[in-house]
């Protein structure tokens, strides 16, 4: 099928999935489990990757920093931006669109080529609605989810930075609450939720409308992390280009 | 009651069906046979209305899909019951949630008016202790079973079987066949069945469809069918020795 062509089924498909909703309390049921999966499961692999990015992105800087006349602080400084404008929200995005991504696609696709979603469709359910309206809902939690990643990212930076000798704990500080921008911080999380409503639609595309067996589930998978990574990379620099400058 | 009007369905220019007219009665398993790919599925899945016709008309008790209303739609959604060729159940279900899914979407009942309705059922189709197992956890057959139980839990005017006995030992494919039989007498059900299943043939087929080449080829039932002089249909009927056997048999009057 060519680009524009699901270009256009993609939006088609936005505006089908708000239609004809499922009866609230199948929904809620629905969404606690969405939440359960795609964030509560989630944590643990954002909790570990975020201390030892943050960890690596201070010892990178305080490598770096090498003339005396910079003041040690800046590590402080410049692990904080880091991590808040790029590494938490856009970096964690990416892993999340092998993790959760890859589970969106597979788990739809299999319901598809298994006639599940059939089987939706011919109880009189809006099978869009049933399956990705849930998955948007629970997405709406993940910049608490990004937040974490920032926290431990800091602390990660913080750690290898005072423990590795390279400054004071007050010299971090300091740094780190340098020139703090509170717009900055909205910056991030208005992209969080960009990613966010990416990250539940693009690979539930993917799984809706693919076609063919179990191999084709996993290729699907596959197209799928390929497209949200450059979707979201893509929306991450005009994001940043319409509020930034 | 369905009656089909000059059904046509294409995809992307290949015309799978090609001009079908035939009719359903309430009470009675009608089969749908002919060879792998000879659109049977597609034809069920127009009939349930997953595949939206190029040309021709569906009838429902004497009102097509076009005339419908959206809420009369999904009234005639909530009368039609569905066994997918797979089982279509819900991996992420139990086989007791599965069965329950219809009711908790589309009645108003209570949780015991459902627990007694989800129970009555899974004992109908004879399966009774395997509630809390995931589809994943039980045989094809017992899948079958479940699959039929959650298509008429919600009491449907039409059930439609795409082939119900396919991959199950013989023995099996016998008592799903007759339970679909049964069902459809007790409740005065309007029921269609895809198969290329030859016992099945004989056993349930009180209409039978032959489609070939995406025109209907043949029609009669069971009792006649032996007297069929369409060279197609006799070759796919009785292709193997055994019925080959059964026709000479059931030409002497056996
Ligand atoms: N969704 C579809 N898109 C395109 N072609 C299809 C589709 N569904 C079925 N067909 C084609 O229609 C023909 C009949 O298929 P089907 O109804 O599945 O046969 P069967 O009688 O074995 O159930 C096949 O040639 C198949 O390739
Ligand atoms: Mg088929």
């Amino acid at each position: 099928m060519n680009y524009i062509e699901s270009i256009g089924q993609y939006f088609m498909m936005l505006g089908d999935l708000f239609k004809k909703m499922t009866k609230g309390s199948v929904l809620r049921r629905l969404i606690i489990q969405e939440i359960n999966d795609l964030m509560t499961n989630s944590l643990g692999i954002v909790v570990f990757i975020s201390f030892f990015i943050g960890a690596v992105v201070s010892i990178q800087m305080a490598l770096n920093l090498s003339n005396p006349l910079i003041p040690k602080s800046l590590i402080g400084y410049a692990a904080r931006q880091s991590i808040i404008l790029e590494f938490a929200p856009t970096f964690i995005s990416i892993i999340m669109a092998g993790k959760v991504g890859s589970f969106i696609t597979s788990s739809i696709g299999t319901m598809r080529v298994t006639e599940q979603i059939d089987a939706l469709e011919v109880m009189g359910i809006n099978s869009l609605n049933y399956l990705v309206f849930p998955k948007i809902i629970a997405m709406l939690f993940y910049p608490f989810l990004i937040a974490v990643s920032m926290f431990i990212g800091i602390i990660g930076a913080y750690l290898a930075a005072v423990i590795g000798g390279f400054l004071s704990s007050e010299a971090f500080l300091t740094g780190m609450q340098q020139d703090f921008i509170p717009f900055q911080v909205a910056y991030a999380f208005i992209k969080t939720f960009v990613f966010a409503f990416i990250l539940a639609t693009v690979p539930s595309f993917h799984g809706y409308y693919m076609k063919g067996g179990a191999l084709e589930v996993g290729r699907a998978s596959t197209t799928s992390f390929v497209w949200t990574s450059v979707i979201i990379i893509v929306a991450n620099y005009v994001i940043t280009q319409i509020l930034l400058s | 009651m369905i009656k089909v009007k000059n059904l046509h369905k294409s995809f992307d220019g290949t015309e799978v069906l090609k001009g079908i007219n035939t009719s359903f009665e309430p009470g009675q398993t009608s089969l749908i046979i002919g060879q792998s790919g000879s659109g049977k599925t597609v034809f069920l899945k127009c009939l349930l209305g997953l595949h939206k016709p190029t040309k021709g008309d569906i009838y429902f008790n004497d009102k097509t899909y076009n005339d419908f209303t959206k809420t009369k739609k999904s009234l005639l959604r909530k009368n039609m019951g569905m066994v997918f060729q797979g089982g279509a159940l819900f991996d992420s279900m139990t086989v007791y949630e599965n069965v329950m899914f219809p009711l908790r979407m589309f009645t108003k009942m209570t949780k015991a008016e459902m627990d007694n309705r989800v129970t009555e059922v899974l004992d109908r189709v004879n399966l009774s202790n395997a509630n809390d197992k995931f589809p994943s956890e039980i045989s094809g057959g017992m899948q079958k079973r479940v699959s039929i139980a959650r298509a008429i839990v919600n009491k449907p005017k039409f059930l439609f079987c795409d082939e119900p006995n396919s991959g199950l030992d013989p023995n099996t494919a016998t008592i799903i066949d007759q339970l679909i039989l049964e069902i459809t007498k007790e409740n005065n059900i309007t029921t269609v069945v895809n198969t290329h299943d030859m016992n099945s043939v004989f056993e349930i087929g009180e209409k039978i469809v032959y489609l070939q080449g995406g025109i209907i080829e043949w029609e009669g039932n069971n009792k006649i069918i032996h007297n069929a002089d369409n060279k197609d249909l006799i070759s796919f009927v009785y292709s193997s020795n055994l019925f080959k056997k059964v026709r000479v048999a059931q030409q002497k009057g056996y």
